[in-house]
């Protein structure tokens, strides 16, 4: 039920975002949602495309440090409270979110929202109890 | 294996007598054929034939190694160009560069010094010595060079530089040891890494590494890396190149100082005192059988102490300390010394670190800033922020602990920091 993306280390200094982009665009790598996290000193790239072990490779080869982690794809009702009410399922079940940030692209009428959790798997296991739906990373990569 | 029995196993009495006779043989000549020598020992008001004792050598002056830029280039030859069979210079990166001279006999002795360094490191005549120290003006290609052909050992003149040819002739011709520096060692292992070659793959067994200081976690990190022993050896070209002194492998505890041919003393940097044993201080080296430019009680620069105590190996030559740095390494920030190498055995203990990094060091109004810029690899990478503020905070942290002052660490991408193939250069003094 996880999902793969990858995540970048890129120092800040100009034009090495776009370096990352070109890189993934010369190799046909779509991206399917990002995110970036940033300090004063360096940011962290988080994506997830449609081919992340090419994406992971050709990065690789072009100097990047380049990870991978699960994530998770939840749909998110869109309507205001939509992810409050998500958010408390998921503080009352004691899991922890990293990190977040919403996908491009709609699930039905649906939001789709990648978590990062500290248990991704118990995560995963109280938003089914909750009847949420959690989206399979095939079904992500190509939405 | 001991090369020269004879010389290297000398009881201590026989080795000092045969300095005092060396030594005073030494003063004579360069008394006679050196006017700076000549005029150096008059302003003490003294003469070769006062130095009756080996404790008389600190009456004499030091010689810098701005002398040797004063009488460039053979000023300091005691020896007739016709004499001379080989000239080396140092790289000069500030000013003129050092020039040195052998006669046919320092060639000879050289070859002979870095024969016993090799045997001491554990190398035969079976071996194959795979030469990556730069051949030319600097003395670490052809010193290697000639000790390997006289143990007898294959010896493969590869120099410095295209790191792709290096691994595959090491892979193809069987090296069983390298010579090179250090911090080229480590961007080998990287690169054979990259290439899927495990340490496994080759015959590599030990490495003899010097040229640059390096600390006792970055040996660990290289013989891990490269499934080697690593040895440190010392030299310097103004007194001889390397093969002044190494480190046994029976103890990789200490380099031998080949005592028959140089005087090791031990100074406070500032008040050019004579330190006792034990003490820790800068190495000041005399030669007593060099001819082409002996070298008067010369200041090394080079942070040391020595090990009197007996070596398990059998040789009974002196040790020095692994050596910490150099003075003019030394950076001095906020009034606190400040040695590269104690910030890379920071790095190296933590984990996951490679000790590829780079000190920034610059003035902000009067206070001096320390930036350590450390690449990121993907073990220490993660995808969460704070784990890498952890990183930077924990090494920060330590350096701190270790130095007492703050630095500033800022995580940068692989290979950002500048890979070198001969000396790696560690700081940029902006100040």
């Amino acid at each position: 039920m996880q999902v793969e993306q990858i995540s970048i280390f890129i120092e800040n200094k100009s034009g090495r975002l776009a370096e990352v982009t070109q890189v993934l665009g010369e190799s046909d790598i779509n991206i399917r949602a990002l995110s970036l996290a940033d300090t004063s000193d360096f940011g962290i790239l988080r994506l997830i495309v449609d081919k992340t072990d090419l994406a992971r490779q050709t990065l690789k080869e072009r100097g990047f440090t380049v990870n991978k982690t699960a994530v998770v794809a939840v749909e998110v009702p869109d309507r205001p409270a939509g992810l409050a009410g998500i958010l408390q399922i998921l503080d009352g079940g004691g899991v922890n979110v990293e990190y977040m940030y919403a996908f491009v692209e709609h699930s039905a009428n649906n939001a789709v929202i990648i978590f990062r959790f500290d248990d991704a798997d118990a995560a995963i296991k109280v938003l089914l109890a909750n009847d949420i739906k959690v989206l399979e990373g095939e079904r992500v990569y190509h939405m | 294996m001991i090369w020269n029995d004879e010389f290297e196993t000398l009881p201590r009495e026989a080795i000092e007598a045969l300095q005092l006779k060396r030594l005073q043989q030494t003063l004579e000549r360069v008394y006679a054929t050196v006017p700076f020598y000549q005029q150096n020992f008059k302003k003490v008001g003294a003469t070769p034939a006062d130095i009756r004792s080996l404790d008389d050598l600190r009456r004499l002056p030091f010689t810098y190694k701005q002398d040797m830029r004063d009488n460039y280039p053979y000023g300091l030859f005691a020896a007739p160009l016709n004499q001379i069979v080989r000239i080396h210079a140092s790289s000069g990166t500030t000013g003129k560069p050092t020039v040195v001279g052998y006669t046919r006999r320092d060639i000879n002795m050289w070859a002979e010094l870095m024969a016993r360094s090799y045997a001491a490191a554990g190398a035969n005549s079976s071996d194959v010595i795979h030469n990556a120290y730069g051949y030319g003006l600097f003395t670490g290609g052809l010193g290697a060079h000639y000790g390997a052909e006289r143990l007898g050992a294959s010896v493969i003149p590869m120099s410095g530089g295209n790191t792709q040819k290096q691994i595959l002739i090491m892979k193809d011709f069987g090296s069983t040891i390298i010579t090179c520096t250090p911090s080229y060692s480590l961007y080998l292992a990287e690169a054979l890494a990259q290439e899927g070659i495990k340490p496994g793959d080759l015959k590599l067994r030990v490495g003899i590494l010097g040229a640059e200081p390096w600390s006792e976690e970055m040996r660990s990190q290289i013989e891990a890396n490269l499934g080697i022993k690593a040895i440190d050896v010392y030299g310097l070209s103004e007194i001889l190149g390397p093969g002044v002194a190494i480190e046994c492998i029976e103890a990789q505890n200490g380099l031998h100082i080949w005592e028959d041919h140089f005087i090791a003393e031990i100074i406070d940097p500032d008040s050019g005192e004579v330190l006792p044993h034990g003490e820790r201080g800068e190495l000041v080296i005399t030669t007593i059988t060099k001819e082409g430019i002996p070298m008067i009680r010369y200041r090394t620069r080079d942070i040391t102490r020595i090990l009197p105590e007996p070596c398990i190996c059998g040789r009974t030559h002196i040790r020095l300390e692994r050596l910490s740095g150099r003075t003019d390494d030394m950076l001095i920030i906020r009034g606190v010394n400040v040695f590269p190498s104690q910030i890379e055995s920071v790095l190296v203990g933590i984990k996951g670190v490679e000790p590829h990094y780079q000190l920034i060091v610059e003035r902000e109004g009067n206070l001096d800033t320390l930036e350590v810029q450390v690449e990121v690899n993907e073990e220490t990478f993660s995808d969460e922020v704070k784990v890498l503020q952890q990183l930077g905070n924990e090494i920060r942290k330590q350096i701190k602990d270790l130095l007492g002052i703050t630095c500033k660490v800022r995580l940068v991408e692989p290979k950002s920091i500048a890979r070198s193939e001969g000396k790696a250069k560690r700081v940029i003094d902006k100040r």
